[in-house]
């Protein structure tokens, strides 16, 4: 776009700055670990085992969850019922949840003593094994990847679905002429995003994967850096990741094919009247197999929820604080990058991915070695959380805007150039009352994310200064279990509440 | 955005003056936590310094070889005999000048260096009121026709998981492997770390849990709960001990000599049996909590030096490994 630069001047420089935030803090702190290096040596093969392990569940995990996703999404976004807002907010929990509540939780429902082999007293079922881990990522990402397709069904204007049905459309030309473009344009992204977050799991990987056959890159980096405390592998298996996560990013960015969509009225879409029932049976296998591992927490939970001591008040006040300044970091940031996706070229994608596919130890890593020298670590535990949930939030808030903000740039950007809308007033009059829904969900979602983690406290954890998620481990690692999940319950609650919050906010007279 | 800038920076520089001098001691997440011995044991050590100590939390390994001979650490306490080879041979650790000879561990200490501070065994865990006749050794165990089911940590990743596959060496010498295979076959799964398996077993997912002699006495003492009983083996027990350890590069080196011998002290050794759950290392029996003096112990005590210890666990590991992915 020839005349784009200046119409955002700002952003472009706002964008770049972003960018090169993301490449220092990630490639950054992979060089700090590799500087440390005294030698290299080639890969072994219990390696190329969780090379392969790794490669595989994560695109097993990601295809499910997408092929699983798209039904569902669509039942959502055909049907209306009671309850249906309620719904949607609470099948987001999962992803929120921290790694060590959501297996008790799904072991509390699949386990060897789960209520699923108690009510249907089969046994021989056994939840371990490569088909549990694929179970968990299933668990944790067909939410997500439902509600960025739902995103996706909205993106059709109801005046598409109105021409469709003056020209008496068939339920396969409405498939194949409006649901099938939208579906090549996001499932692609979708795909990424999961596959990208399934090969950095590894607690849920080992624990459900019933032992060391299910070891993924992110255990071995792990083992490398806390156990033998070998930086060369560290790199090396970290260097892999990136590689492999990069490669399937290019594929997929290449694979979007960019549908277009003209804009509308925004006027109510048409409830469907085909296939009502199956809509509802989807909704409802979904609901049960999301919800029920969360209603186990919730009744494991309930009965510490308000007896737990008043430090874990105070560490989740902490988290909450944590949250805000990462949600409210992490979307300035992806509104730069977005506007730099869009007006610029959709190759800047790729910085936005860098943080997932980065490992979280290696980041964590890299900013010890930097920082220590210069600060004592345990006086940044808060500030360097805040930084580094605000990037790990990146990757997904950008999933979320992005196609949103190209879409009101094809329908509305030469309108807004003709009237010169540029700089500040394009954003606060055309960008930010069209772009508050998404925004509003991406915040929620980086709010209960950011709640949610603790993989970078490793290292720069102050005992005076906890977040709930660390909490819960210590609960545990003095054997206070019932306090534990009492907590986890808290946090639950909070993070619900807080996407609650923020999606709820974006859609209060938002226009999309 | 200038909001966002002030709440950063007013995060960073919290920082404390103060004219006392200051003991910083590195200490793991859990020592350190509410729920630990840590805060007491501050509070107990500052009404006799006139000084502040002050806690840095976190794996402590990682953090001693990224900071080498340039540590702010004074003391590093809750290290353990399995990864000091590798603590050792950083040269950053000075002698702690205490007199070992009578501790109240079950094997001789000279370590010059390394001061423990509690013990205890890793051991199987399991509730008595659902396995009637639990094994009476890890032969017993690994041959059992019952199917019991077990949930361990992975040596990889965890302190107890690389303690079990060095307890299983120790017994099993250079049929280890062969005893890693029998025991995949109880195992039902294996996790990251010693939580997960603990929290797991008791959700009532598993017969047995990797975990130590002295986890009954928790539920003991603070649920009122005889329900977890660990299990006893004739082959004897390996034995696990948490260490401290005083460094060269201190600005506190008359502190940080005071705090080790506060670690042999009554008042701290008094605070270890309910405070970290394990036993003491310097304590006469009769001033143990009776439901400690009570906790069934094995006959034999099974252990490797450090430099065996480090010998061995690669090798093990991939036994382990081996057995485990077959």
């Amino acid at each position: 776009m020839a005349n784009s630069f200046s119409k955002i001047r700002s952003t472009f420089f706002g964008g770049v700055l972003v960018v090169s935030f993301l490449v220092v803090i990630t490639v950054g702190t992979l060089i700090a670990v590799v500087c440390r290096i005294e030698g290299f040596s080639g890969l072994t093969w219990n390696e190329w085992t969780a090379i392969r392990f790794t490669f595989f569940q994560s695109f097993v995990s990601a295809a499910i969850s997408v092929l699983l996703a798209i039904p569902v999404s669509r039942a959502f976004f055909r049907q209306d019922f009671i309850g249906r807002n309620i719904l949607i907010t609470l099948l987001g929990a999962p992803f929120i949840l921290p790694v060590i509540v959501a297996i008790l939780g799904l072991i509390l429902v699949f386990g060897s003593k789960g209520i699923l082999s108690q009510l249907m007293g089969f046994s021989a079922f056994s939840i371990y094994g490569v088909h549990g881990v694929i179970l968990a990522h299933v668990f944790f990402n067909l939410p997500l990847a439902t509600r960025l397709l739902l995103q996706g069904w909205n993106s059709i204007s109801s005046e598409q679905f109105r021409l469709g049905q003056s020209l008496s459309f068939s339920p396969l030309n409405f498939f194949m002429h409006l649901e099938l473009p939208m579906l090549c344009r996001v499932v692609p992204g979708v795909f990424l995003i999961i596959f990208l977050i399934c090969t950095t799991s590894f607690a849920v990987a080992l624990t459900l994967g019933g032992g060391p056959k299910a070891t993924t890159v992110e255990l071995a980096i792990y083992q490398a850096f806390r156990f033998d405390f070998n930086l060369s592998r560290v790199a090396i298996l970290s260097i892999i990741q990136l590689l492999m996560c990069g490669l399937i990013a290019v594929l997929s960015i290449w694979i979007a094919f960019p549908a277009h969509y003209e804009g509308g009225l925004d006027r109510v879409r048409p409830i469907a009247t085909t296939g009502k029932i199956l809509d509802f049976i989807f909704i409802a296998c979904a609901a049960i197999f999301l919800i029920l591992p969360l209603a186990m927490i919730l009744i494991r939970g309930s009965g510490s929820l308000f007896l737990l001591p008043q430090s874990v008040m105070f560490s989740a006040l902490r988290s909450i604080l944590v949250s805000l300044v990462a949600t409210g970091l992490a979307t300035v940031m992806t509104l730069y990058l977005a506007s730099l996706i869009v007006y610029y070229s959709k190759a800047f994608e790729i910085f936005g991915y860098l943080p997932i596919a980065a490992s979280p130890l290696v980041l964590g890593t890299g900013l010890y070695i930097i920082f220590y020298n210069f600060i004592d670590p345990g006086k940044i535990a808060l500030p360097s959380a805040i930084v580094i949930n605000a990037i790990m939030c990146i990757p997904f808030s950008l999933r979320i805007i992005t196609p949103a903000f190209k879409d009101l740039e094809n329908s509305f950007g030469r309108l807004a150039d003709s009237l010169n809308l540029i700089g500040w007033s394009r954003f606060r009059w055309l960008i930010w009352p069209r772009l508050k829904g998404p925004i509003g969900f991406s915040a929620g979602l980086s709010a209960a994310l950011s709640m949610g983690d603790l993989g970078v406290i490793v290292l720069f954890s102050n005992p005076n200064h906890s977040t709930l998620p660390m909490e819960i481990y210590r609960l545990m690692t003095a054997y206070r279990m019932d306090d534990a999940f009492g907590a986890a319950l808290l946090l639950l609650v909070l993070s619900i509440s807080l996407f609650w919050i923020f999606d709820k906010g974006g859609r209060k007279n938002a226009i999309t | 955005m200038k909001i966002l800038l002030s709440i950063f920076f007013a995060l960073v520089t919290v920082s404390v003056a103060c004219a006392k001098p200051t003991l910083t001691v590195y200490a793991p997440d859990y020592f350190t936590s509410e729920w630990g011995p840590g805060p007491k044991i501050k509070q107990e050590f500052e009404k006799i310094c006139d000084c502040d100590l002050l806690y840095i939390s976190g794996d402590l390994m990682p953090r001693l070889m990224i900071e080498g001979k340039r540590t702010k650490a004074d003391v590093v306490i809750g290290l353990n005999t399995d990864v000091t080879f590798k603590a050792r041979k950083l040269g950053i650790f000075e002698a702690h000048k205490q007199d070992t000879s009578s501790l109240s561990i079950p094997i001789k200490w000279n370590d010059k260096v390394f001061l423990p501070f509690d013990w205890s065994h890793t051991a199987f865990i399991y509730d008595n009121t659902k396995l009637k006749n639990p094994p009476q050794s890890f032969d017993e165990l690994l041959n059992s026709k019952d199917d019991i089911k077990i949930i361990i940590q992975d040596p990889r990743t965890s302190i107890s998981g690389l303690a079990l596959v060095l307890w299983v060496k120790s017994i099993y010498g250079s049929k280890s492997e062969e005893a890693f295979t029998k025991l995949a076959s109880k195992v039902l799964t294996v996790t990251k770390g010693w939580s997960e398996s603990y929290g797991m077993f008791t959700q009532g997912e598993a017969d047995m849990v990797l975990s130590y002699t002295t986890s009954p006495a928790y539920h003991i003492i603070a649920e009122n709960d005889k329900s977890k009983s660990a299990a006893i083996f004739s082959e004897g027990h390996y034995f696990f001990t948490e260490l401290a350890a005083m460094t060269n590069s201190s600005k506190e080196p008359e502190l940080a000599k005071e705090f080790m011998s506060f670690i042999l002290s009554e008042t701290f050794q008094k605070m270890i049996p309910t405070g970290n759950w394990s036993f003491p290392s310097n304590l006469e029996r009769d001033k143990l909590p009776d439901e400690f003096i009570n906790l069934p112990m094995p006959q034999k005590v099974l252990f490797y030096t450090e430099e065996d210890a480090q010998k061995y666990r690669d090798i093990v590991i991939q036994e382990w490994l081996t057995a485990f992915q077959k």
